[in-house]
């Protein structure tokens, strides 16, 4: 497969033992099965997120992605700074596209990030593991690599926001992206067709300050996949995948409801349709065991 | 005139060969038909099959048959110069909306049969015409008006090399565009108010060697007909004849009067002004600061109040929308926006409308910083220097929303068009005096008379018709600029509101109409929509009982009356829709090409099956505009239809006689439908009043029906519009459905 | 600043103040961005109102209302505005204004919990999940941040069991190692857009 090599930052989620572990190990396990070199940017910080906002204002925010595309090139200079994190991607691109769109901010950013020694040139771009996947490498590609296809499960893509919207992966319609069905369907499994929750917020950082509120949300993602016969919830989003898994409890509770379904990552249904383990896969790392995934990762 | 040989042609192409008995139907031809001679062919509109059409009419073949596809189809192929063709339509009208399966075999040949009779008998009482002898041969194009555009027509026609005489009411060139300081943008990148280039316009006239200007001149007679107007022009106060072929007439708007509108401070305080005293503030200010009329303060903050005295449902102000009006108050607050970005300016609008670039005007304008609110005004108040405007503001539901402190208030009120006289009150007011020596009647048609703009000697009236709210008449859904008078154009703001960019485009599309008016005038054929057609209406006189009818319906003036009030057809405002020959009661009109005998003779050659066969016949005559291209759509859709119906096409439902009524249910048909164009204000007739006056002719058919003790059921009208495709099938087969319940004619076989 | 009703002062403001604020004056009011957001109907005043409030002078009720702190930050409503108005981040910028302001509505949970979360990151340079939820639960105080915590415990195990919380963030957890020059470099940033943005 491909060697390529790219500049990683993989986000506080991502960290050891933090809310979306599981994606980080998946996405090593899936990376090094398709000859994929993730270096980390050292010393990476928080992106801001997107509830950032309410105590940094704009510079600030900005100057956080500044540092790590600033660190990026510096220490892996000529290679596409790439996130797993939909806020992270959405960060560090909406920052650098300011940076790079205004003389002014970029100046500002700069005297800023003297203080820490830095300097932001321009020269990495920020893009989204989902988008090395489907260009970098292609869906014909990826398909081909297939050993074990993920047969009989059936999975409601759900692709949530930030990795759609605003930016969004080029050739995709923010309304209606196709690209986490075709890969469900390149890895052998069966999507939900007409998944009409496919781009639905799930209230974001508001799951934690507005949970009523968000929860409803969440509610209408997971009946709809029930509706449509799904077996797994798939997501390339950790924010998306932790409220819609967590606070299924929380949601059984408020609308009497009986869900238990998984909720798992892209880099999950790869790394078992590539043959990994289901520790490779970070199986275990579920309130809502993917039985059936693991099953085949254990065949 | 050669002597008349008629052949017919039977096509075995397009499925027609398989589906149809085509020997039988040339046997038909020839046997009932009474056709020279008939021969199939098994590609007619191929170069073969063209050919052996071109070598029989080498022979002395005059008139010629065709029975192939529709007449709207290979008209190209089928033209003959100075042949009559009559075309059979087997392929649209027949074999397509009829299911191809043994059953059904004998009544879709019975259908086509009765086709080939039809236009058998049509193009045996055809003649070929010959263009009429009488007309004038004079191109030049008066345009009436002397503003944006007028001046367009004019150079547009001189460009295209026609002369062009051009009278202007008052002492320059130039109308309401000498008053405006900038125009909206009309071209890229639509950002900002534009030079109105109006004075290089005017020099450009006045330097054009084939224009004539008469300013400060109206138009004080206007007699003749497309090719040979004669005009008279009262030149500072000399009379001054002038000869042309056809006439523009722009003659612009007014704007709605301010004091109307006191509520909102209309005539009540110097700072509020319409957008015409606005451009004048502008103008006076010349690119400077504008100042406050009252003292000459200096204007912090405007407000524009959109739809003033419009779209108003009360019935007290204008009810519509002239259009322009949003665009220009765009276009007046970016005055002050560019000259002071820190002015305060607010439009107050319900909705705004920025059709075609003006969005990307609109959008300009709220990036240089005009505030655009939804709220509806209801108050302008004086206070001292000052105005309050109180509004329901619409969007936030606030209903006493104000702006306290407006330096200046802005009414975008409309435009009311300078169309002349009201020939409809006008022809009452006549009507009035002449009945019954009313001094007053007669005071009031003076009074209308007055304000004529062509003053034209017709018989209907000195002015062309006004549509709704007192525009002039232009045929709104097909064809703008085309009035009731044959050749005479409208263009720009008289016809319908508009701001310069509209009407410059609308002054050329007339110019070009005004041409076309000419060029056909001076060969004896046809204006529009009939271009081209050499045929004109010729009345018997022995026949005639000078009951006027033709006169009254001709929806184009044509018709006066002679001396011994025998109707003068003026040939060229003809348009030949044929509405005289409906209307006369002793069928003495006729056209060359279409008559009531070459209507009658088609109804009347139809096979008619006895009472017992089972098999009515229900007559369509259909307009040949928009119901028969719809059945032939329908045909080409493959949408089945009842296989007991005969259509033939006519002009125009003004064209159906009586006559055809009740010779077809003398004649033993069960049924008869009249398709015809939607009519009353929001008319889709090509001549414009044609169905109208059908349908109230047919209104009254249901007595002549109950005369014959028929059930009034036998005669139904219907409004077909060209897109009505699915519908026209439906409505066949309801009818036929209605009629097999009512039962045969019993007239059949008599 | 005194309010002058449909009057530019606010919007001028929000122009100068406001993380794009120029682009409020490009609304033409179609609603969509209303009938877009996933929390629409817990706007007192959604997107579009908001605009015409800014546009009317309406400052106080613009800030101290709590409709801006609905945002979700999916970005529906810019993805489909027709005149391409970053609604998300006016909205950002309008209740950091309003934050900076002090006039954020008493308690607004989205407010509090952004500003913990700020404050959780400017600390280590990263986020640090335990510390997050624990500030936020016991935002009210004590007592109830008892209950709350409680109330999540399911979830808290849950996650532990998971190795998806780790229990002994409480004593440090992830962090940077550059935090002087982090922490630097944002008290610069922040110095320079209050200059620019007149935030006192």
């Amino acid at each position: 497969m491909a060697n390529k090599t790219y500049s990683f930052y993989p986000g506080c989620s991502s960290q050891g033992k933090a809310s979306s572990s599981n994606y980080l190990t998946s996405t090593n396990s899936m990376c090094q099965k398709l000859g994929i070199t993730l270096n980390e940017v050292p010393d990476w910080n928080c992106c801001g997120a997107s509830i950032g906002y309410g105590g940094g204002g704009e510079l600030p925010r900005v100057v956080l992605s500044a540092r790590n595309l600033a660190l990026s090139e510096q220490h892996n200079a000529g290679q596409d700074m790439v996130a797993t994190c939909a806020a992270c991607w959405l960060a560090s691109r909406e920052a650098k596209e300011r940076l790079d769109h205004s003389p002014e901010m970029k100046a500002d950013a700069n005297v800023a990030l003297k203080e820490a020694g830095l300097e932001y040139k321009g020269q990495a771009q920020a893009r989204h593991m989902v988008e090395v996947l489907l260009e970098d490498i292609g869906m014909e590609a990826l398909q081909s690599g297939v050993k074990k296809p993920l047969k009989g499960i059936k999975f409601a893509g759900y692709v949530g926001c930030q990795t759609n919207r605003p930016f969004g992966i080029v050739g995709e319609s923010f309304e209606n992206p196709m690209y986490l069905d075709n890969m469900i369907e390149a890895m052998g499994a069966e999507a939900v067709s007409n998944y009409d929750q496919k781009v639905t917020c799930c209230g974001g950082a508001l799951a934690f300050s507005e949970p009523e509120k968000s929860q409803k949300q969440i509610k209408d993602i997971i009946e709809s996949a029930y509706d449509h016969g799904a077996d797994m919830i798939v997501t390339p989003c950790p924010l998306c995948q932790a409220n819609v898994e967590i606070y299924q409890g929380e949601v059984n509770k408020r609308y009497g409801t009986k869900f238990n379904i998984p909720v798992t990552y892209y880099s999950q249904l790869i790394t078992v349709a590539y043959g990994g383990t289901a520790a490779e896969a970070a199986l275990g790392g579920h309130l809502v065991a993917p039985a059936k995934l693991a099953d085949i990762a254990n065949k | 005139m050669a002597e008349q040989k008629v052949a017919a042609y039977i096509c075995q192409g397009c499925g027609l060969g398989d589906r149809l008995d085509t020997a039988d139907l040339a046997k038909i031809a020839q046997k009932e038909g009474k056709v020279a001679f008939a021969k199939e062919h098994e590609f007619l509109c191929n170069a073969d099959g063209v050919q052996l059409i071109k070598n029989d009419i080498a022979e002395g073949v005059t008139h010629v048959v065709i029975g192939a596809c529709s007449r709207r189809a290979k008209t190209e192929a089928f033209s003959f110069p100075g042949v009559h063709v009559s075309r059979a339509n087997l392929r649209e009208g027949v074999i397509w909306v009829r299911p191809d399966s043994d059953e059904h075999r004998e009544t879709t040949q019975e259908m086509a049969a009765d086709y080939i009779r039809m236009s058998c008998a049509e193009a045996k009482r055809v003649n070929i015409p010959a263009g009429n002898p009488n007309h004038g041969g004079n191109k030049r194009i008066l345009v009436v008006g002397g503003g944006m555009s007028g001046m367009t027509s004019a150079l547009e026609a001189s460009r295209a090399g026609y002369q062009v005489v051009l009278v202007e009411k008052s002492g320059e060139l130039g109308g309401w565009a000498n008053k405006l300081y900038k125009r909206i943008p009309f071209n890229e990148p639509f950002n900002g108010p534009q030079d109105t280039g109006v004075a290089e316009m005017a020099a450009a006239v006045q330097a054009d060697g084939n224009i004539t200007v008469y300013t400060n001149a109206v138009v004080s007679k206007t007699g003749g007909a497309p090719g040979r107007f004669a005009v008279e022009i009262n030149h500072n106060g000399t009379p001054v004849a002038e000869e042309v072929g056809a006439i523009v007439q722009a003659t612009g708007f007014t704007t709605y009067d301010t004091a109307k509108l006191p509520e909102l401070g209309g005539g009540k305080s110097p700072n509020v002004v319409d957008q015409a005293g606005l451009e004048a503030l502008m103008k006076a200010a010349n690119g400077g600061a504008i100042k406050r009329p009252s003292d000459g303060g200096e204007v912090k903050n405007v407000v524009f109040v959109q739809c003033a005295g419009q779209r108003d449902d009360t019935g007290t102000h204008l009810p519509y929308c002239s259009g322009f009006c949003c665009a220009t108050s765009v276009k007046q607050a970016m005055y002050f926006k560019d000259a002071n970005p820190d002015v305060d300016t607010t439009v107050l609008y319900t909705d705004l409308r920025m059709p075609g670039n003006n969005e990307d005007f609109y959008r300009s304008a709220q990036n240089k910083g005009v505030t655009f609110s939804k709220g509806k005004v209801k108050s302008v108040e004086a206070n001292g220097n000052q105005c309050k405007v109180a509004f329901h503001d619409l969007i936030l539901n606030d209903e006493n929303a104000a702006i306290a402190d407006a330096d200046l208030v802005v009414l975008a009120t409309g435009q009311v068009p300078n169309a002349g006289t009201d020939i409809d009150a006008w022809t009452q007011a006549e009507t009035e005096s002449n009945n019954g020596q009313n001094a007053e009647a007669a005071q009031r048609a003076q009074e209308l008379k007055v304000v004529s703009v062509l003053n034209l000697t017709y018989r209907q009236g000195p002015d062309v018709p006004q549509l709704k709210h007192g525009f002039a008449d232009s045929h709104f859904i097909c064809f703008p600029y085309e009035t009731r008078r044959t050749g005479i154009y409208m263009a720009g703001p008289v016809r319908r509101p508009m701001d310069i960019a509209q009407a410059t485009e609308d002054a050329t599309g007339a110019a070009m109409k005004a041409i076309q008016a000419v060029e056909n005038a001076a060969v004896g054929r046809a204006a529009h929509p009939r271009s081209g057609d050499l045929s004109f209406p010729s009345v018997r006189k022995e026949g005639c009982t000078q009951c006027k009818r033709c006169t009254v319906e001709c929806p184009f003036g044509a018709i006066d009356e002679d001396e011994q009030r025998y109707p003068l057809f003026n040939e060229e405002r003809c348009r030949r829709c044929g509405t005289c020959m409906g209307a006369c009661p002793v069928r003495v009109i006729s056209f060359e090409n279409y008559s009531i005998d070459t209507v009658g003779s088609q109804i009347k050659s139809v096979d008619m099956p006895d009472e017992f066969d089972e098999k009515p016949r229900i007559l369509i005559l259909a307009c040949e505009n928009d119901a028969y291209p719809a059945l032939d759509m329908a045909g080409m859709n493959r949408i089945e239809y009842n296989p007991f119906v005969r259509v033939v096409p006519v002009r125009c439902l003004g064209s159906v006689n009586l006559i055809f009524i009740t010779d077809a249910l003398n004649s033993g048909y069960d049924g008869v439908m009249l398709m015809g164009c939607k009519h009353g204000d929001d008319y889709q007739c090509h001549f414009v009043k044609g169905s109208e006056i059908a349908n109230y002719r047919l209104s009254k058919v249901d007595d002549t029906l109950k005369s014959l003790n028929l059930e009034t059921e036998r005669v139904a009208t219907y409004e077909v519009a060209i897109t009505d495709i699915e519908r026209v099938p439906k409505l066949i087969n309801e009818y036929a459905a209605k009629i097999e319940e009512i039962g045969m004619n019993p007239f059949k076989g008599f | 600043m005194s309010e002058m009703k449909y009057h530019n002062n606010f919007l001028r403001e929000v122009e100068e103040r406001v993380e794009e604020g120029h682009m409020v004056k490009m609304c033409m009011q179609c609603g969509v961005c209303s009938g877009s957001c996933p929390f629409g109907p817990h706007w007192a005043h959604p997107p579009q109102e908001l605009f015409m409030m800014i546009r009317a002078g309406k400052r106080e009720e613009v800030l101290s209302s709590d409709s801006m702190w609905m945002c979700t930050s999916c970005y529906q409503c810019i993805v489909r505005c027709p005149r391409k108005l970053p609604i998300t981040h006016i909205m950002h910028g309008l209740a950091y204004l309003a934050k900076r302001e002090g006039k954020v509505p008493k308690g607004q949970p989205t407010a509090q919990f952004g500003q913990m979360f700020w404050d959780n990151l400017t600390k280590t340079g990263r986020v640090n999940e335990l510390k997050l939820s624990l500030s936020l639960y016991f935002k009210d105080g004590f007592g109830q941040g008892i209950k709350n915590a409680m109330a999540m415990q399911s979830v808290g195990l849950g996650l532990m069991k998971a190795g998806r919380l780790n229990p002994l963030e409480i004593l440090g957890g992830h962090s940077i190692k550059d935090k002087s020059g982090f922490q630097a470099m944002l008290k610069k940033a922040r110095e320079i857009e209050d200059t620019r943005r007149k935030l006192a």
